[in-house]
């Protein structure tokens, strides 16, 4: 096992700069996620981890050593990728052995390793059949029991479920998520999904733009996120986002949100009077909260354990809630949604995240 | 029957032209040269049937027959593997992802358009020649060359070396080939730190193998049927010494120099034979070597 270290990181293709001073510490025997939108740059970190990219500038070391001259193989990890690429004209067992084959590793090592990676994986059964012959699941497996024969320092995945169908993701992630308790050996793994991201991770890294937008716990991203972008991007079903006014009233700072009650809170650290207020669907209650406004219901979906109500509010607005599920709604009815203070999350015109102390604010 | 013609009549149309040449201009004489080649026939008087006997004269008593068939064989033996190691080799340098690959595809490629020309055999005649290109080169770093065209030791490798130059097509097909091969695979081989050779030959060679196999089919045949250069370097004859008698040249010379277009045709059909016969055994081997990823089980 190792724990990685990234210094000003940098990768660029002529004049074009996908990652920009990076730096990022990963702990011995953590499972890392990347996560972030499509052209964010988190493949390509990843890659340049691998040792498959070259690094433009920084450094990248991997238990302690600088290992951006060093070529891939020498740096002692294994990587599952989104294809498989798996070998299509070996059998599961060759493709298991291929690997372990380029190092000086005895044949009766080779058939353990590769018996007990089938164990773990259950793929006992597969061993003699050709890629083809296999479901996504089970090429998927293999993959990954490719990668466990080497018994690296650390794992790469590189959008490892992509290919897969719902159900079956599902599935692999708590797989992935158990060979990560039992072997605990450090991983890093890429996704755009960000529901992959908080199901698995130890901590999450959201990247846009080549840059780490924040680094924390999946707790720490959903209820602390630090600015707009990973607000939006961590969480489903989406945060509700409202432009808001303030204006200074005796002491404390009054909140104006169109199609809302204004509602008093303790004086903001900045002299900015253009917020965005954010509230989670799973926050935002029919009935009942601090400040309450009216709506209307504009579509309702089922899914059974709760119902996703799209709202209207008098401003044109469309708010998400989430319900318990056991009331019927029709689409048209009007409704009253509420919010309690203590739920809300504050952003200033930059989009950065102000912190605020919930218990001193009230509603007027 | 009428509905069957009714309904299908636009598309006999259209194939009505390809359906008139076939029938006239390939088949016909395609079933003409069988049954000549049963017959004496000199192109003046009319053919004579003679049974088995262009056959029998063939295997039994007309040794420039063995003599032609010793040369393409061996041609084929070396030419084939030269050319398609070649072809491998360049598309494997092309395949490097440089932007100006389009350029050097073409470059490459132009040899094949020009080697089957009149002009390129004469030049490479030219080039082998006692007092050619070749040698004064040779000369240049104290090496005296041997008379490669007309020493009938070294007259066939000539050939070979102008097949070997004539890589473009069989280059292409590889090149698509190894653009088909997914990269990953290659980057899931490299962290595992496997050599460039045996990645050659674990992953490059079998996902190429379809590709090998069609080139391999493809250029056999084509060697086979090699004709213009070899009969511009020898004269029309075969000289030195019959060592550049390839079957199509005695085939051609048989019946328009000498026009035993009887004798000719059986020559004709004795090579198709010839050519079916290593088509099947390729067709047959390539269970135990070629892999499809979509194959059916």
């Amino acid at each position: 096992m190792a724990g990685l270290t990234l210094r000003n990181v940098g990768k660029r293709y002529g004049a074009l700069s996908i990652i920009q001073g990076l730096n990022l510490d990963i702990h011995d025997g953590e499972f890392l996620v990347l996560v972030g939108p499509s052209g964010c740059g988190k493949s390509t970190l990843l890659r340049m981890i691998a040792g498959l990219e070259d690094i433009s500038e920084g450094t990248i070391s991997i238990g302690g050593k600088v290992v951006n001259d060093l070529p891939a193989s020498k740096r002692e990890l294994s990587m599952v990728f989104q294809s498989y690429a798996l070998y299509p004209h070996m059998s599961v067992r060759k493709n298991l052995a291929f690997g372990l084959q380029n190092f000086k590793v005895s044949r009766t090592e080779v058939e353990s390793r590769v018996a007990e990676a089938a164990r773990i994986l259950q793929i006992e059964q597969l061993m003699d059949r050709k890629p083809r012959q296999l479901s996504g699941g089970q090429k998927q497996r293999v993959a990954i029991g490719r990668a466990i024969v080497r018994e690296p320092q650390l794992f790469l995945f590189d959008e490892p479920l992509s290919n897969l169908d719902a159900e079956l993701r599902v599935q692999m992630r708590a797989e992935l998520a158990s060979l990560y308790a039992r072997l605990g050996t450090t991983m890093i793994y890429v996704t755009h999904d960000q529901v992959e991201a908080m199901t698995m991770a130890s901590r999450i890294v959201v990247l846009r733009g080549g840059k780490i937008e924040q680094l924390g716990t999946p707790q720490e991203l959903y209820t602390r996120p630090q600015n707009l972008f990973v607000a939006g991007f961590i969480g489903s079903p989406k945060i509700n986002m409202l432009k808001a006014r303030t204006t200074r009233d005796a002491g404390k700072t009054v909140v104006s949100v169109e199609g809302m009650p204004d509602f008093a809170i303790p004086e903001l650290p900045a002299e900015d009077q253009a917020l965005t207020l954010c509230v989670r669907p799973s926050s935002l209650r029919v009935g009942n909260g601090d400040v309450t406004g009216q709506g209307t219901i504009r579509l309702v979906e089922y899914l059974g354990s709760e119902t996703l109500l799209h709202i209207t509010l008098p401003s044109g607005q469309v708010l998400l809630a989430c319900d318990n599920g056991r009331k019927p709604y029709r689409i048209g009815d009007p409704v009253t949604i509420g919010f309690d203070l203590s739920d809300l999350h504050y952003f200033d015109s930059r989009g950065q995240r102000i912190e605020i102390i919930q218990n001193e604010s009230q509603a007027q | 029957m009428r509905r069957f013609f009714a309904r299908n009549a636009p598309a006999y149309v259209f194939l009505l032209p390809w359906l008139i040449g076939f029938f006239l201009l390939a088949l016909g004489p395609i079933l003409a040269s069988l049954y000549l080649s049963f017959t004496r026939y000199d192109m003046v008087s009319a053919p004579r049937w003679i049974g088995w006997g262009n056959y029998e004269y063939m295997f039994t008593r007309d040794r420039r027959f063995w003599k032609a068939l010793e040369v393409t064989f061996s041609y084929v033996a070396l030419a084939v593997p030269a050319r398609l190691i070649m072809a491998l080799g360049v598309a494997m340098l092309l395949d490097k992802g440089l932007r100006t690959i389009g350029v050097y595809r073409a470059i490459f490629y132009l040899p094949s358009l020009l080697g089957a020309s009149i002009a390129i055999a004469i030049l490479w005649r030219q080039l082998f020649a006692a007092d050619g290109v070749v040698n004064q080169v040779l000369a240049m770093v104290g090496i005296q060359g041997a008379s490669w065209i007309t020493d009938p030791d070294t007259s066939l490798y000539t050939l070979v070396v102008l097949a070997m130059w004539q890589f473009g097509s069989p280059m292409l097909i590889f090149l698509a080939g190894l653009r088909g091969i997914p990269r990953d695979l290659y980057e899931a081989a490299e962290i595992d730190g496997t050599p460039r050779w045996r990645q050659f030959t674990r992953i490059t060679l079998p996902l190429l193998a379809p590709v090998i196999f069609f080139n391999l089919v493809l250029q056999t045949i084509e060697s086979f049927k090699t004709f213009s250069s070899a009969f511009i370097i020898s004269n029309g004859t075969g000289a030195p010494a019959d060592s550049l008698l390839f079957y199509t040249v005695y085939l051609f010379n048989e019946a328009f120099k000498f026009f035993r277009m009887g004798y000719a045709s059986a020559l004709a059909w004795f090579l198709l034979v010839i050519i079916a016969a290593f088509t099947a055994i390729a067709f047959f081997t390539s269970k135990y070597w070629v892999h499809y990823e979509n194959e059916r089980d």
